[in-house]
């Protein structure tokens, strides 16, 4: 039985993130994230790796797109607004097809917002924040455990894809403190050699270029169309996601991160009033699990989807289940995190409506 | 019988340069071709390649390079540095993308003493983009965004790189040389090498900042543009060295310090 | 002996080496080697390079007055330029 400890969400991830063979963090103190750079200023110089507390976010990412292109598993990490100053280096890096970990724990917003947990940047993850016709797998997930066990997953398909990966996290799930376990340190020396990395040519090689140029029109939609296939086989193979009771449900709720904790303990205590209470809970918020929800539309009475935002996710469920069933919709905004109390009140409605309807209600988020 | 004395250098490509007849880039890339052959240090160089008229930059040498994005190529030196200790980092950079855009790149990539080499290639307007104002512009100096002139009171005055970075603690060498003729090219071909040796020799950031020309928006012929460069730009931007050493700035450099003090940690 | 992309040696038939060789398809007419040159020899040539430039050039007559300073090619921006210095014979 490997040992648990405690430890905080954005310690843990640092931890998780070096034991995966990181060496080199760039990043900027900005509230509720300062523990992850906090962390790897200790830590990463004790395995050799560097770590720098940039000038900028802009610079960080900028930072980790020069030690990325040079072969070494690099992350940054951030909370919104400074993930926005991050969208050039991002776009740059699916751009120029560079392997690099990105770490954003959502705070309220827009602007400088608030510093409690939010889930408001779920389009400017999933939709690219970046310029250009980018995607990277955004990782959601729901606990420091998950968390930690996607930060090795995430520098390996980075770099299985040469894109950036993104965790995106919030106040809460960087601030908690879980029991967990952490993996045991990768052996650098089975990291394959990225052949593609400016290291020097040694004599040996012709030079590497490290580029997202494309000033001829052909080639740039050449270049283009290689990145789309990259995206389509992310697509195929990474999505990830939990369903939960959703085979005799009547009502399915569907949450992530943070809000998918809340909706669970709604669910519990849904069924322990006998009503029928499912869960479908997205692990990528990128590429975007449609087939379970396609699938469950077809004979589900209703979804309600809880998100701490003015409702982003909501509309790739609606992609997904298109007008079959109804799609309700609970939020918070500014900090707020739903409660499960909250949540099941609006599940009894949902129950109180459908029954009043008898056609499994009209009623539309 | 003869011997051949001048040729390109090897750290050098052999293909034609798309730079602008007389544009003194294709002198500065060569001078710092010759630096690396004469370091011996062509198989661990990586260039970092900016934003502007250099921006293909990494089609010109025969060592690896990153394209970073405007303004950002101290950091992405900095992660190759960082990350490859042992090799030799430099980046290529015009006057928008280092004094504009950049400043805060490279403010710190000095201030933490990267031990990278800058190339500042400072021709007082922006060229890629069709001649707009730069930070180095002159006063009086008319380009597309300054039409007619720059006007302190709307858009300040030139900005001096070198002079400020020098009073960082971390900046080991720092230059300003020009193009302006032979002799000349050949200081700035001793400056250039000696910032590659400060790097060899592990001291701190350098960086030399070259006076430059841009005939086609200065609107001069090449040869006229070497004039002008001597005549208006060396005054606002006096040539030499201003650091040869890490620490702070001796006597002989512009401005004075006061020094900071050493805070005690465990 | 190197033959380079403009022959060293001077049509005609004499034993004149080219200390100068300019690599006309790179030149760009840009004239700072004729700016830079102290004895004046360096002028563009009446034909064009396949680029629309007037190449730099020197003739074979000058040749002998090229003092092999290297200013020109210091100065030359896109090395059209190659030196060749003949050895001191021994007497």
């Amino acid at each position: 039985m490997a040992e648990q400890i405690l430890m905080k969400g954005n310690e843990a991830i640092a931890e998780a993130a070096v034991r995966a063979g990181c060496r080199f963090f760039a990043g900027y103190p900005i509230t509720p994230q300062n523990e992850i750079p906090e962390y790897m200023a200790r830590r990463l110089w004790e395995v050799g790796g560097a770590f720098i507390q940039a000038e900028s976010e802009v610079s960080a990412v900028n930072m980790v797109y020069g030690a990325a292109g040079a072969g070494a598993r690099a992350m940054t990490s951030s909370s919104s607004p400074g993930i926005s100053l991050k969208q050039e280096g991002i776009s740059y890096m699916a751009g120029a097809e560079l392997p690099a970990l990105v770490v954003n724990m959502v705070r309220a917003g827009p602007g400088l917002g608030g510093i409690q947990p939010a889930q408001g940047d779920y389009f400017q993850a999933t939709k690219g924040g970046g310029h250009g016709d980018y995607r990277m797998v955004v990782f959601v997930p729901a606990s420091v455990q998950e968390a930690i066990d996607l930060v090795g997953e995430a520098f390996e398909i980075a770099e299985r894809y040469r894109n950036p990966v993104m965790i995106l996290g919030d106040a809460v799930l960087g601030q908690m403190m879980e029991p967990v376990t952490l993996p045991e340190p990768v052996d650098l020396s089975k990291i394959p050699q990225k052949t593609w990395a400016t290291t020097g040519t040694g004599g040996a090689r012709t030079p590497n270029v490290i580029n997202s140029l494309y000033l001829d029109a052909e080639l740039c939609e050449k270049h283009n169309f290689k990145l789309q296939e990259k995206y389509r086989q992310m697509a195929e193979r990474e999505v990830r996601f939990e369903e939960l009771n959703v085979d005799d449900a009547d009502i399915i709720l569907t949450a992530y991160g943070t809000s998918a904790r809340v909706a669970v303990s709604a669910m519990k205590r849904a069924r322990a009033e006998g009503l029928k209470v499912g869960m479908i809970r997205p692990i990528t918020a990128w590429p975007f699990p449609y087939e379970p929800f396609r699938k469950a539309s077809e004979r589900v009475k209703a979804f309600l989807d809880v998100e701490m935002s003015a409702g982003q996710m909501i509309e790739d469920v609606r992609l997904a289940v298109q007008d079959r069933a109804p799609i309700f919709f609970y939020n918070r905004m500014g900090g707020m995190v739903p409660t499960p109390k909250a949540v099941l009140e609006e599940i009894r409605k949902i129950e109180g409506s459908l029954e009043r309807d008898g056609l499994g209600g009209r009623l539309r988020a | 019988m003869s011997t051949k004395v001048f040729e390109r250098p090897r750290a050098l490509s052999d293909v034609i340069f798309h730079y602008c007849p007389g544009c003194t880039h294709g002198i500065i890339h060569r001078l710092v071709a010759e630096a690396i052959d004469e370091l011996g240090v062509q198989d661990k160089t990586i260039g970092v390649a900016s934003v502007g008229c250099s921006v293909l930059a990494y089609n010109y040498f025969n060592v690896d390079f990153q394209q970073a994005a405007h303004g950002r190529a101290p950091a992405v030196a900095t992660g190759i540095k960082r990350s490859l200790p042992d090799r030799i980092v430099f980046t290529y950079q015009g006057d928008g993308d280092l004094a504009s855009i950049g400043t805060a790149e490279i403010v710190h990539a000095a201030m933490r003493g990267e031990k990278i080499t800058v190339i500042f290639v400072n021709n007082a307007i922006y060229g890629m983009t069709g001649g707009q104002m730069a930070p180095t512009t002159l006063v009086g100096q008319s380009t597309t965004t300054s039409p007619g002139g720059r006007r302190p009171e709307r858009a300040g005055r030139p900005i001096r790189m070198s002079e400020m970075l020098s009073q960082l603690e971390g900046a080991a060498y720092i230059a300003r040389v020009s193009m302006h003729n032979a002799a000349q090219v050949a200081r700035a071909k001793q400056a250039i090498k000696k910032a590659f040796q400060t790097q060899v020799d592990g001291k701190g950031f350098a960086m030399v900042e070259v006076l430059s020309t841009c005939p086609t928006n200065w609107g001069m012929t090449p040869n006229e543009a070497l004039e002008w460069l001597e005549e208006n730009m060396v005054p606002v931007y006096p040539l030499g060295e201003f650091k040869t050493e890490p620490g702070l700035p001796g006597p002989s450099a512009v401005g004075a310090t006061t020094p900071t003090r050493e805070v005690k940690t465990e | 002996m190197i033959v380079a992309r403009n022959s060293r040696q001077v049509k005609g038939g004499t034993s004149l080496d080219r200390k100068v060789v300019f690599d006309e398809e790179r030149c760009k007419g840009c004239e700072l080697c004729i700016g830079a040159c102290p004895k004046g020899i360096i002028h563009l040539a009446d034909h064009f390079n396949s680029k629309g430039f007037h190449p730099a050039t020197v003739s074979d007559e000058d040749q002998a007055k090229c003092t092999t300073c290297l200013l020109c090619a210091r100065m030359c921006p896109d090395t059209v330029i190659e030196i060749f210095r003949p050895d001191r014979v021994a007497r």
